[in-house]
């Protein structure tokens, strides 16, 4: 009688490690895990470091120079003309706002859907993010002119009327995205290192880093009633972050396609644009974490499975990228309208034929051989090939901007477009300033994100003790 | 006056788990739990309540939507109405994404400002802390001695039966 109603025994569940990879090997304990990942920040950096950081500081200090000499000069001294009046800052600009977007889906999107895997690279990506937006932000600002007048572009009473900034505007949109974008991935970002800061508090053996990681740790002591309000916080702040991203590139391509301009007047370009934001952010990670990996001695926590899984987003976001330009150019063609046709056609065979090629072989052939496991196993052939597609990603935004302006509607206007020494300086300029920000950033502060580290091991011990052993 | 404690150290998440569960069973109010990440299963343990700072991200979307909306419709259709492009003054589809963007950015600061201030986090903050290596490895589950009903046998041992390596009397200050 009593064995009838006894419920039917479940069969137990199976251990984590036979469901899904190890998304850390080595640490079983919850101390190795802190010392592992705090010790490059208590250490003197190794030569690596210091070689990255000497190249990136140089860049930063060419950067610098030319931003100068270009305030002090003039816009005359990039070499845009009256009919490319965007060029190279714009192309810079778009590149790096792109760039960021890989972080925000790291660390939201992959947490609304409950990537473990996220936990090894939310807190770098998030980082680069900030940066990338730091870099993008220099673009617009220097092609003003006057950057001590860039409060103009904000909304407040003035003396001149007053007059207000043009709201239908997609520049102003902009102005409003990536404000918003920078300050919410930066509320994001600080809030999830507070509970690794008070672990680096609680461990500084020095006065100075025990004040400093004091302060920033904002008297956090790991109480669950905090835990709890916490973890709602940051699951609602992913959940505002992640349309935040999507529309922060949806506005970057309405700069363009609110035009009327043969080429940018298209609706597929804030799909366009978003998905080209997340391949070029996630070859962007790709290549940071490789280095650091194996600069700051992490290959534990960032394993061959993290590279996989970034490299199979690569390959989606750059299939659909591929997919996007296809559809580009059968619509030029579809439509029936002459301009759209030849702006097309210019692109792939005229002046700037070469940027369009370099453009479909990085973005949309050279992607594909992520197919193949043996090239997603390779950490050579993943680090060319996320330098490549960042590339490819770059000659797109330029392919986009200046093959439509330099051959618009009036044949008299037409132009070709070369870059000054100044512009290509600005350009390798930021780039020091994104990886001297990212190297100053793995040094002093946890890169990654020992808490979360901390939930997947202690969550499933067994499990990972057994993968240790085996 | 110092307050009275009595902390129970873990090192796994599972036995201060259980111990929260036994003591609550047992009448036990539990003063709080400390570790070293989100330890899933001691909200429904401790009885807290779901937290209502989603509250907070609604009432200050709103307002930033509502502000947006007002601040475009002042400076573009009220105060100074230029026209651009032939369109109308009030178009409001182009008011959209700004206020949107705007939306999202009074929503996440007062989420995060909310958190800060429910959790009195705030720099120079000093930490209240049963245990050093909460913050590493260890699971600190935490009884506090309001009066002297307090039966800090039973709970010792019900903290021991659960698997706490030590189990000890910490005072501090309120």
């Amino acid at each position: 009688m009593t064995a009838s109603l006894r419920p039917v025994d479940r069969p137990a569940p199976l251990a984590a490690s036979t469901l899904r990879p190890q998304w850390v090997t080595g640490a079983s304990a919850l101390r190795h895990v802190t010392d592992d990942i705090a010790r490059p920040l208590a250490a003197w950096p190794g030569r690596g470091w210091w070689l990255c950081f000497a190249a990136s500081s140089l860049a930063l200090l060419a950067g610098a120079v030319a931003v100068a000499y270009e305030i002090a000069t003039g816009i005359g001294t990039w070499g845009l003309n009256k009919s490319v009046g965007w060029a190279f800052d714009i192309t810079n600009f778009v590149f790096w706002i792109g760039i960021g977007h890989a972080g925000t889906l790291i660390s939201a999107i992959l947490l609304l859907l409950r990537q473990q895997w996220r936990t090894s690279i939310n807190r770098s990506a998030e980082a680069m993010t900030i940066f990338a937006v730091m870099c993008a932000a220099l673009f617009p600002l220097i092609h003003m002119g006057r950057p001590w007048m860039a409060f103009w572009v904000m909304p407040y009473p003035n003396q001149r009327g007053p007059l207000w900034v043009n709201f239908r505007s997609p520049l102003l949109w902009d102005v409003f995205a990536i404000n918003t974008y920078l300050t919410i991935s930066l509320v994001f970002w600080y809030l999830g290192m507070i509970p690794d800061f008070a672990t680096l508090r609680d461990r500084a053996t020095g006065k100075v880093k025990r004040l400093a990681y004091g302060l920033l740790s904002l008297g956090w002591n790991g109480s669950h009633r905090t835990w709890s309000r916490y973890e709602i916080t940051c699951l609602v702040l992913a959940g505002l972050a992640t349309p935040l991203v999507v529309s922060v590139h949806t506005i970057v391509s309405m700069d363009f396609a609110t035009s009327v301009l043969p080429g940018w007047h298209t609706t597929i370009f804030p799909p366009y644009f978003v998905a080209g934001a997340v391949f070029s952010g996630f070859g962007m990670v790709m290549t940071l974490l490789i280095i650091t990996r194996k600069v700051m001695h992490l290959e534990a926590y960032i394993t061959m499975h993290h590279l996989d899984r970034m490299a199979k987003v690569m390959l989606f976001t750059g299939s659909i990228v591929a997919f996007a330009y296809a559809t580009e150019i059968f619509t030029a063609w579809y439509g029936n309208n002459p301009d759209e046709r030849f702006a097309f056609w210019n692109r792939a065979t005229g002046p700037y034929a070469w940027a369009f090629w370099i453009m479909v072989t990085c973005n949309a052939l050279l992607p594909q051989l992520l197919w193949l496991r043996r090239v997603r196993s390779s950490v050579a052939l993943l680090f060319v090939l996320s330098v490549l597609v960042n590339v490819g990603m770059w000659f797109e935004r330029f392919v986009i901007i200046v093959t439509s302006l330099h051959r618009s509607y009036l044949p008299s206007s037409w132009v070709m477009y070369t870059p000054t020494l100044v512009e290509v300086a600005i350009l390798v300029g930021s780039f020091g300033l994104f990886f001297t920000c990212f190297l100053l950033f793995i040094r002093f502060l946890p890169m990654v994100a020992i808490w979360e580290i901390k939930g997947v091991v202690g969550a499933h011990p067994h499990s990972q003790k057994e993968a240790a052993r085996a | 006056m110092l307050r009275e404690f009595l902390v129970g150290c873990f090192a796994d998440e599972d036995g201060a788990r259980t111990a929260v569960q036994r003591l609550s069973a047992r009448g036990f109010r539990v003063h709080d739990v400390f570790t070293p990440y989100p330890v899933h299963g001691l909200d429904e343990a401790m009885g807290l309540r779901r937290s209502r700072i989603p509250l907070v991200t609604l009432a200050a979307g709103l307002g930033g939507l509502l502000s947006a909306l007002l601040l475009q419709f002042y400076c573009a259709v009220w105060d100074w109405p230029l026209n651009v492009g032939g369109k109308p003054r009030n178009s409001t589809l182009a008011f959209v994404p700004i206020t949107f963007e705007l939306t999202i950015l009074f929503a996440g600061l007062a989420t995060a400002g909310a958190f800060l201030l429910r959790a009195r986090l705030f720099p120079g903050a000093r930490p209240r802390i049963f245990d050093g290596a909460a913050t590493d490895d260890v699971f600190a589950v935490v009884l506090r001695r309001r009066d002297a009903t307090f039966d800090a046998g039973e709970a010792r041992r019900l903290l021991l039966d659960s698997g706490a390596y030590e189990v000890k009397v910490k005072e501090l200050g309120p």
